[in-house]
């Protein structure tokens, strides 16, 4: 049967792993690559790397990053943050990436979901999604928004229809990002994972909220996610990926377990 | 030397990393010299069978990998390449394949399967095979697909995987052997199975 993916998210910045708290201050937690070493070896399913460097000339220390994990690791990987072309998808493909998530970008260029599933194929492109609960209006009918640079800046989007379109258009995947979840470690937004999630048909990625075992449950469970992303509740060693998988697999849920 | 073939896949280098990481000496390639030097081949591919095709005839690579076969040469194919040495794929609104197993890759159907059919699943051994000796009944491998391999024969079907349909995840035929899950991206397993592959002298 397929498992269910428990998929840790490393945000990088200027080459060093880092945690915000609801998108605002950053504390650095360690090395990329000594990180992703530890969860692959742990069992995690997968792995995504946020670059969140702010300047751009030092952009391309994510390159050195991606090569220097693809060396270690051995199950997919993604990247996102800063990808704006299709030059910029080939360098992170190129260097040992397995998909690239692109969020503001595709927002700005819907078609780059397009080219980049052309180019790459559907595989390759994740939509990365931070939407925010919000009135039922006539641009936002679900009461989700979408926002863009790093969950700053409403974009008038209703995240449903958002969805919709970036699978049209040739996205093999969703990370669905709660802004209103993200960081409280209260759970995952179930209602807006279960609404994406019943609209498409590609998988989607729950993301923002875990913070122990039971989250992850309750997202599987009931709203349809096909993978949800860990951060904090892994990084300070509150708990690990073994011990994560054996809670899910007692309660019935599908995962991988023997790594 | 293994020759990995290159068609311009997206996936060639993980596949090279992983045979490095085993200690294997790999050459991505389309130099047609070469791949009939080697001592093995690997046919990997990630992207549609439509476009494969066409790189692969503009590339006269299509009867390279059949000399090759001819040559006894153990041969793989990873993902898209277990769909392309069928007769045909479905995708692409049809596309001749190279028909070295005779079948055609069909697409997932059905609306309680999210498509591609994306992530880690079981296989299941239904004809033992020296490639996944050793592979533990439990390990499951990555999968990243919406087209699977449906060969004809039922003697060239090695391990089936149950997704909405069960289909066949292993397939081969006398020194060709092929997965639809990434061996590169399944951990300790798929390298396992790489592994085997390198040692294996192409018989059954």
């Amino acid at each position: 049967m397929l498992s269910k993916r428990i998929i840790i998210c490393l945000d990088v910045r200027e080459g060093k792993t880092t945690k915000g708290i609801e998108f605002k201050g950053n504390i650095d937690i360690g090395d990329p690559v000594a990180m992703a070493a530890q969860y692959y070896a742990q069992g995690v399913d997968e792995l995504v790397f946020y670059d969140i460097t702010a300047s751009s000339d030092k952009r391309d220390i994510i390159i050195d990053v991606v090569k220097g994990v693809a060396k270690e690791i051995f199950i997919p990987f993604s990247v996102g943050g800063g990808i704006r072309s299709l030059d910029d998808m080939h360098r992170v493909l190129a260097a040992g990436a397995e998909k690239i998530s692109i969020n503001t970008a595709a927002v700005q260029d819907p078609d780059l979901i397009y080219r980049g599933a052309r180019a790459f194929g559907s595989q390759c492109i994740v939509l990365g999604m931070d939407a925010k609960r919000v009135e039922k209006t006539p641009a936002t009918p679900s009461g989700y928004e979408v926002y863009i640079h790093g969950g700053r800046t409403p974009v008038e989007m209703d995240a449903i229809q958002w969805a919709k379109r970036a699978q049209g258009l040739g996205a093999g995947e969703i990370c669905l990002n709660s802004i209103d979840a993200d960081g409280t470690n209260t759970g995952y937004e179930l209602t807006l994972t279960s609404l994406v999630s019943g609209a498409v048909s590609i998988p989607v990625i729950a993301s923002g909220g875990a913070g122990e075992p039971r989250h992850l449950y309750d997202v599987f469970k009931s709203s349809g996610a096909d993978a949800a992303l860990i951060a904090s509740m892994v990084h300070y060693q509150r708990y690990t990926v073994p011990q994560i998988k054996e809670y899910l697999s007692q309660n019935g849920i599908p995962v991988r377990t023997f790594i | 030397m293994i020759a990995i073939i290159d068609y311009g896949a997206g996936n060639l280098t993980s596949v090279a990393r992983a045979l490095r990481h085993i200690g294997v000496a790999c050459r991505i390639t389309k130099r047609h010299d070469e791949i009939l030097a080697s001592e093995r081949v690997i046919f990997p591919g990630v992207g549609a069978a439509g476009e494969a095709m066409e790189v692969i005839r503009r590339e006269g690579l299509d009867g390279v990998i059949r000399e090759t076969i001819g040559q006894e040469k153990p041969f793989l194919g990873i993902c898209l390449g277990a769909q392309i040495i069928l007769g045909e794929s479905e995708e692409d609104n049809g596309t001749p394949c190279l028909g070295i197993i005779p079948g055609r890759a069909k697409r997932f159907r059905g609306t309680d399967i999210k498509i591609p059919h994306m992530g880690w699943n079981d296989i299941s051994v239904t004809s033992a095979h020296p490639v996944l000796q050793g592979v533990d009944a439990r390990a499951q491998f990555y999968f990243v697909h919406s087209y699977y391999p449906a060969p004809e024969k039922q003697e060239d079907i090695i391990a089936t995987t149950g997704y909405g349909v069960s289909f066949a995840s292993v397939i081969g035929h006398e020194n060709v052997i092929a997965t639809q899950f990434h061996l590169e991206k399944s951990g300790r397993h798929g390298l396992q199975i790489l592994e085997n592959f390198c040692s294996w002298n192409g018989r059954v």
